[in-house]
C-alpha cells in the first residue's frame, strides 16, 4: 500500500477520536468527572441503621449534591459510622445540622440528606453531626404498621 | 469401529497440532514486534485498513444499538416510573457488554475476514514464499504490522462504539421520549465507575482484539493454498472468532464483575 498524507491524517484522526471517546467516557459517563479537582472536608455521623447506603452514595442538602459518602464502618456502640466528604466551598453548614438517610423515589438509591440547623458556628473538617435519623427499613415500617392495625381492632 | 477410533485420533492430533502451530506462530509474531516499532510506516498503513475503514460500520451500528437500547429500556423502565434510570441502563449495558462484544463481532466480520482472505491469497499466489526467497521474513514484514494494528484498533473502536451508542440512547431517550436530560447524565455518573466499568470494558476489547486478529492471521497463514481453501479459512475465521469472543466474554465477565 502506498503511503499518502491523507492516510496519515485519517489514522491520526482515528487514534485521536479514540482518546477523545475514552475521555468522554471518563468525564461524562463515569464518576471520575465529579470531585476531580475539588477540595473536600470530612464529616462524620452515627446512624442506628445505615440501610442500603454505600460508599459514593450522594450527600445532598435541599436536593443539591454537595458531597459523597467515603467510608461506612461499625463504631463501638454498634452503630453505623458514616464518613462523608463535603465539597470545601460549602463552609456555611450549621453545626446542628440533621443528617437523615432517605431513598430517592420508591426504588431508588439511598442518600444522606442534610437539613440545616440554626446555630451560627459551622461544620469544619472532622466535625461530627450529632442529630441523625436512620434509614427507614421497609420491612420494619410495614411490621409496625401491621402491629398498629391489629392493636386498633 | 477401528476406523471410527482412528478418525477420532486423527481429529484430536490434528487439532492439537493446529494449536501448537498457532502458538509458535503467535510467539514468532510477538518476537517481531520490536522490529516493527522501528518501521512505523507499515503499522500506519495497517491501522488505516484495519481500523479507520472499520470505523463507519462501528459508528452506525453503535448509534442504532444505542437507540434501540434507549427505546426498549424506556418501555420497561416506564412501567416502574424509573425513566430517569434510562441513562444508567444504556451506559452500563454499552460500556460493560455490548460495546466490547458487538464491536468485536463486527470487527471479526469486517477486518478479520479481510485479513484472512488477504494473507490466504498471498499464500495461494506464493507471495509469502517469494518473500522468503528474498530473505524477507513474511511474518515480520506482513503479519506483525497487521497483528499490532488489530490490537490497537479494537479498543479504540470499542470506546467509540460505546460513546456513540450512549449518544444514540440520549437521542431517543431525551430527544424523542422526553426523559429529563439532567437525570439522564446525573444517574449515569453516579452509577458508572471509571475503573470497574469503563476500564474493564477497554480490557475486554483489548483481549477480543488480540484473539480475533490472532485467529484471522493464523487462519490465513495456515490456509490450504487453493481458492476453496481461502474461502474455508475466511469462514472459519468469522465462526471461530465469534465462538472465542462470546466464550471469553463470559469468562472475563465472571472474573471482572463476579464479586459484585
Amino acid at each position: 500500500m502506498q503511503h499518502s498524507p491523507t492516510q496519515d491524517t485519517l489514522v491520526g484522526l482515528f487514534v485521536a477520536s479514540g482518546i477523545i471517546g475514552l475521555f468522554f467516557l471518563a468525564m461524562q459517563i463515569s464518576n471520575l468527572g465529579s470531585f476531580v479537582d475539588e477540595d473536600t472536608f470530612t464529616v462524620t455521623a452515627h446512624f442506628q441503621n445505615s440501610g442500603g447506603l454505600k460508599i459514593k452514595s450522594p450527600v445532598s442538602m435541599a436536593g443539591v449534591k454537595i458531597g459523597q459518602v467515603s467510608r461506612i464502618s461499625l463504631d463501638t456502640d454498634h452503630r453505623a459510622k458514616v464518613e462523608m466528604k463535603i465539597q470545601a466551598r460549602y463552609t456555611n453548614i450549621p453545626s446542628d445540622t440533621t443528617a437523615s438517610i432517605f431513598t430517592a423515589g420508591l426504588l431508588g438509591e439511598q442518600y444522606v440528606n442534610l437539613e440545616p440547623g440554626g446555630l451560627d458556628d459551622n461544620l469544619t473538617d472532622n466535625s461530627e453531626i450529632d442529630i441523625t435519623q436512620s434509614a427507614i427499613i421497609l420491612e420494619q415500617a410495614l411490621g409496625q404498621f401491621l402491629f398498629k392495625k391489629s392493636a386498633d381492632k | 469401529m477401528l476406523q471410527l477410533i482412528q478418525k477420532l485420533g486423527q481429529t484430536t492430533l490434528a487439532s492439537f497440532s493446529k494449536l501448537g502451530r498457532s502458538s509458535f506462530y503467535l510467539g514468532h509474531i510477538l518476537k517481531c514486534i520490536p522490529s516493527i516499532l522501528l518501521r512505523p510506516r507499515l503499522l500506519v498503513n495497517q491501522l488505516y485498513s484495519v481500523g479507520v475503514l472499520s470505523f463507519l460500520i462501528i459508528a452506525i451500528s453503535g448509534l442504532f444499538v444505542g437507540m434501540v437500547l434507549g427505546l426498549q429500556g424506556y418501555y420497561t423502565l416506564s412501567d416502574f416510573g424509573a425513566e430517569a434510570s434510562l441513562g444508567v441502563m444504556v451506559a452500563a449495558s454499552l460500556v460493560r457488554e455490548l460495546g466490547p462484544v458487538v464491536t468485536a463481532l463486527l470487527f471479526a466480520g469486517r477486518a478479520g475476514s479481510a485479513l484472512t482472505a488477504e494473507i490466504g491469497l498471498m499464500k495461494a499466489t506464493e507471495q509469502l514464499s517469494g518473500m522468503e526467497m528474498m530473505a524477507v521474513d513474511p511474518i515480520q514484514r506482513i503479519i506483525t504490522p497487521r497483528f499490532l494494528a488489530g490490537i490497537i484498533s479494537m479498543p479504540i473502536l470499542g470506546v467509540l462504539f460505546s460513546s456513540i451508542g450512549i449518544f444514540g440512547g440520549h437521542l431517543v431517550g431525551v430527544g424523542m421520549l422526553g426523559v429529563d436530560n439532567g437525570a439522564f447524565w446525573a444517574q449515569m455518573q453516579a452509577k458508572i465507575d471509571f475503573r470497574d466499568d469503563v476500564i474493564n470494558g477497554v480490557i475486554k476489547s483489548l483481549v477480543f482484539g488480540f484473539t480475533v486478529t490472532w485467529i484471522a492471521l493464523f487462519e490465513g497463514y495456515d490456509t490450504v493454498p487453493t481458492s476453496e481453501g481461502v474461502s474455508r479459512a475466511t469462514t472459519r475465521t468469522v465462526v471461530n472468532s465469534a465462538f472465542a469472543i462470546l466464550g471469553l466474554d463470559f469468562i472475563l465477565t465472571a472474573l471482572m464483575f463476579g464479586d459484585h
